[in-house]
């Protein structure tokens, strides 16, 4: 069976002509793994034709070998050069060509210019998993099961749910708790019930033929469908760049109803049988929510903790760090499954709870590989499981009816909307920020139904619930009216309400100040008060955890570090990598250039330091290493936003190696004290980590440096200077020390020409007397323009930050 | 505790709530934890408050212990500070912990926003001059990293640095190289905070107080 592609690629244009040939090849791929597939689900009919030719030539062997032990003859065959054994590689294949088919789709999404725009991702794959369903029928062979509900729970899962709990935003999470909880437990609850019953009672409607449905199937469908799915709702909200309320409080709340639909699903679905449910049954059930759920949040936990314990020993074997981390999140899911507890649950809790000591041990590449592990498998699982939809759909069976269905679809939205402006109007009462009728139309609309739910209802067996197939197909026509109606139209409403987005976090080292300020004061007047508040609890948690487990969970110095210094630390090594991308003198980048320095703010009447204090100067060889250094290590890393959207990963740059940094600066300060007395040149070490603000508002203040580039005047402006060293004193700023050696990551594997940088806190200032005079500072700029060593006479532009 | 309130308080609690907006039983409940603060006088002193044991771990206790003996939060148009204070005193500090009302308007809003501000630049402007220089701005950055150790106070000049060398370009733009920033005014603090949304954050929940919860944290 041919496909016809019809290329639309306008005269001339190149990159038109080259999307068009890519969308062929991977129809034709498409069509072609279809096949495959199709053919190698059914495995008889394939093994004898496409391997026929196989099977002959073994039986040949096997025939011939048979006749040689009777016969003990042995008959010399063509020795076959060529052979084509399916059957040998044929479920890693498959799942292969599964992976790479939805990988292909992924990448030809967003080659389609304005397709991604109007139609969410998660659509478009449910309707290739369609095609693919399609076509695997068309060409005569049997759809598989693909969407198995082991397979689904055990493998598809897991990655998504972990990387949903390991970005976990913990301090809006923690600030809503309250309301998502409420949403999750209570508006989960109602409505499954709502729904069951509902179905139930229409059910006994004379004429729809459906009286045999009996209460508990009712209540068992109800339970099913009414949660809210993650998956789903992530695929769509991270589209719609909604404000982080919003986003946590749909988000949180279809990650924390997994309790509740376990325990409701395993209630009913026990009492199917004996056809009641008694009130101490529902007694235990509340009971094993209880446990469902804060046991799978204890086993999350511990497994957790042991990850930060392992991840504290881990320095010699960096290589492995992160497989520590997937290792023991997979375990946590697994145990808790194991015991019927809330899997998600325990993935959601061990990936919070071990990400801040975690990070705090692994290098800054470990980091970056689990990062970008757990967005590539969440991703590719994500695809797949809505192909997996697409053609599990296809495959049916399904009895399709339309009371059931069309009552199902509209109960559920209707429960979900009482539900949501019920719940909001009783919590409006206990919050401070209290959630309007927009928030409440958002919340409302964004209850997606996901594969969760296809695959609960996949899971329940045929003989006791007869109507299971009406179930799957109602289950399967609510998530589709979910994800494409709804799901569709989500982005528009949010434009047309104006509901508040995604602000694109800046976040300033003011705004980072006052927060903690904030925090402080609060918890001050909570203790004024006398009133044991919100924050006076966190603020205990919070010195609990400085004190005991930090020490426990965190290898070396690093726990002492307070919050407010590690960002500070995130924002210098961010400033440092745009100051290295954007030097080279070629492009400037277009921000606003701080045209603010240092001596409009030191106060005049500082009084001035010590008077031989001179120029910090560089020599060459230093200028050669810093260079170096920043061009092996700096060059490699890209310019960031931070962001837990799948679509957009790239790592955050605040991230990376900050624990690195912190040591070197220990170290540096150290150093710097030891060696201040000594030489003029104020001590090399302290002037090279100048914080690139200081460096950037140095070349901004532009005159101060334009004498300099002559190399004739050393010092144009003393002010600038003097106000500069003394504000340099406590900058040691590191992003030039990347390579040290002391950090055994990120030098030593770099290969053998680093010998020579040695990291710039072992030479002490006295051996920077050597070399030319003449550098200034513009040899700090020099080296951050980073080109390579022939540039070294090129005088960049001040870098305009 | 309750016996020990003066005459005419109702009346007197009447016109307090009609000024700050409290209710009545908030009020009466602060009025308790002031009592239990002043040991059942009139006046509060600095040393009252500094005996709370709580407040020991707090980075910048002093600063909040002389918030409260601030005139410039006493809603007076003065500045200086008093050494002891009333409780009406206490609780106009305490207005400014108020969370924003539901249906308020956005004047309203904008208004309850500068006054939450006004007490946080108060804090920082230790002299009263109505500027936050250099030297206040790095004395309230060592202050939050005093517990931190040697780490924290080295790097907490640069901190300050570069938050003022934030606050300058954010809001003069371009200056020349001799031009001098003396310090961040109120209205620049308005302005750099102003994606910082105070009137939400910056509340205690005064709903749930009740005798109850009331810790006196004073070895009673």
């Amino acid at each position: 069976m041919s496909v016809r592609v019809v290329l639309h690629s306008p005269s001339g244009s190149r990159s038109f002509l080259e999307r068009g040939l890519l969308l062929l090849v991977m129809l034709i791929f498409l069509e072609g793994t279809a096949l495959t597939l199709g053919a190698a689900s059914s495995p008889d009919i394939s093994a004898q034709d496409n391997t026929g030719g196989h099977e002959h030539l073994d039986d040949h062997q096997g025939i011939a070998g048979s006749n040689d032990r009777t016969n003990y003859t042995y008959t010399k065959k063509a020795f076959p050069v060529l052979s084509l054994d399916y059957h040998h590689i044929q479920v890693p294949f498959e799942i292969s060509l599964w992976v790479l088919l939805a990988s292909l789709m992924k990448l030809g999404f967003h080659l389609i210019p304005r397709l991604s725009s109007i139609v969410p991702e998660s659509c478009l794959l449910i309707v290739v998993g369609l095609l693919v369903g399609g076509l695997i029928k068309l060409a005569g062979e049997e759809v598989p099961p693909v969407l198995d509900s082991n397979l689904f729970f055990l493998c598809l899962l897991p990655p998504i749910i972990l990387d949903a709990g390991y970005f976990l935003p913990i301090r809006p999470f923690m600030e809503n708790i309250g309301t998502i909880l409420m949403f999750a437990v209570v508006g989960t609850l109602w409505n499954a019930f709502f729904v069951g019953g509902l179905l139930y009672a229409v059910c006994q409607i004379e004429g729809t033929y459906l009286s045999q449905v009996e209460l508990l199937p009712c209540l068992l469908f109800g339970s099913i469908i009414s949660a809210v799915d993650p998956v789903a709702v992530l695929a769509v909200f991270e589209e719609i760049h909604i404000n982080e309320l919003l986003h946590i409080l749909v988000f949180g709340e279809s990650l924390l109803n997994d309790a509740v639909t376990v325990v409701l699903y395993h209630l009913f679905e026990e009492y199917s049988g004996a056809g009641e449910v008694t009130p101490m049954d529902v007694v235990l059930g509340v009971i094993c929510f209880l446990i469902v759920s804060l046991g799978g949040i204890a086993v999350g936990a511990i497994y957790g903790i042991l990850a930060a314990f392992t991840s504290r020993f881990t320095s010699h074997t960096r290589v492995i760090e992160p497989l520590f981390m997937f290792v023991y999140s997979y375990m946590a899911y697994l145990s808790a499954e194991m015991f019927h507890l809330s899997g998600i649950m325990a993935l959601i809790a061990c990936g919070a709870v071990m990400r801040p000591y975690v990070e705090a041990n692994i290098s800054h590449k470990s980091h970056t590989t689990v990062k970008y592990f757990l967005k590539m498998w969440s991703s590719v699982s994500e695809t797949l499981i809505f192909i997996f939809l697409g053609v599990a759909t296809v495959a049916g069976p399904h009895a399709w009816n339309w009371t059931f269905v069309s009552v199902t679809v509209i109960l559920c939205l209707v429960s979900r909307v009482i539900g949501v402006v019920g719940l909001t109007f009783i919590i409006n009462k206990f919050r401070i920020v209290k959630l309007t009728t927009k928030d409440q139309f958002i919340v409302a609309y964004g209850g997606l139904r996901g594969a969760i739910a296809f695959s609960l209802g996949y899971l329940l067996d045929k003989d006791l619930f007869p109507m299971r197939t009406m179930f799957l197909t109602a289950i399967i026509t609510e998530i589709f009216f979910t994800v494409f109606v709804q799901g569709m139209t989500i982005k528009p409403l949010v434009d047309l309400l104006a509901v508040k987005k995604k602000q694109e976090a800046k976040r300033s080292i003011n705004e980072e100040i006052h927060t903690q300020f904030l925090d402080h004061l609060l918890t001050g007047i909570e203790d004024i008060c006398g009133h044991y508040g919100h924050h006076h609890w966190k603020d205990k948690l919070n010195r609990f955890n400085k004190k005991y487990i930090k020490k426990c969970l965190i290898a070396g110095e690093r726990y002492k570090e307070p919050q407010l210094i590690a960002f500070y630390h995130k924002m210098e090594f961010k400033q440092a990598i745009e100051l290295v991308e954007s030097g080279g003198g070629v492009k400037l980048p277009s921000a606003v250039p701080s045209q603010v320095s240092m001596q409009n703010i030191q106060p005049k009447k500082l009084p001035p330091p010590v008077a031989e204090r001179a120029l910090p100067q560089f020599t060459k060889g230093r200028e050669e290493e810093i260079r170096k250094i920043l061009r092996s290590n700096l060059q490699k890393t890209r310019q960031r936003l931070r962001s837990y959207n799948r679509h957009t990963l790239v790592a955050d740059p605040f991230e990376d190696g900050w624990n690195d940094f912190l040591l070197k600066k220990q170290r540096l300060i150290e150093l710097e004290k030891k060696v201040r007395p000594m030489s003029n040149y104020l001590t090399v070490p302290g002037a090279i980590p100048d914080s690139p603000t200081m460096c950037r508002a140095r070349l901004a203040s532009g005159s101060g440096f334009k004498a300099e580039k002559g190399g004739a005047k050393v010092i144009p402006d003393p002010n600038a200077f003097y106000n500069i060293k003394a504000s340099s004193d406590g900058v040691p700023t590191i992003q030039v020390d990347l390579a040290s050696p002391q950090s055994p990551d990120s030098v030593n594997m770099e290969g053998a020409d680093r010998d020579e940088d040695q990291g710039l806190m072992m030479k002490p200032a006295g051996k920077g007397e050597k070399g030319e005079g003449g550098n200034k500072n513009p040899g700090l700029m020099r080296c951050l323009s980073d080109p390579g060593p022939s540039n070294e006479d090129e005088e960049d532009e001040p870098f305009l930050p | 505790m309750g016996a020990s309130q003066s005459a005419g308080t109702e009346h007197e609690f009447q016109d307090l709530a009609d000024r700050t907006g409290f209710s009545l039983e908030q009020i009466g409940n602060i009025n308790k934890r002031f009592r239990q603060l002043s040991n059942n006088e009139e006046t509060l002193s600095r040393e009252d408050l500094a005996s709370i044991p709580a407040l020991d771990n707090n980075p910048i206790r002093a600063q909040i212990i002389n918030a409260f003996f601030d005139k410039r939060n006493l809603h007076q148009n003065e500045t200086g500070t008093v050494q002891e204070i009333g409780f009406e005193e206490f609780l106009m500090v305490m207005t400014h912990f108020r969370p924003a009302a539901m249906g308020i308007t956005e004047e309203e809003r904008e208004n309850l926003r500068r006054d939450k501000l006004r007490f946080l630049f108060n804090m920082h402007d230790t002299d009263s001059d109505g500027t936050i220089n250099l030297e206040e701005y790095r004395r309230v950055v060592e202050e939050l990293l005093s517990k931190a150790g040697t780490i924290g106070q080295e790097t907490a000049k640069a901190i300050a640095d570069a938050a003022m060398l934030e606050v300058a370009s954010t809001t003069r733009g371009k200056m020349e190289p001799d031009e001098f920033y003396e310090g961040i005014t109120f209205e620049n603090f308005l302005q750099i905070l102003n994606t910082f949304d105070i009137e939400t954050r910056m509340h205690v929940r005064f709903l749930h107080m009740d005798t109850a919860t009331l810790r006196c944290g004073k070895s009673k």
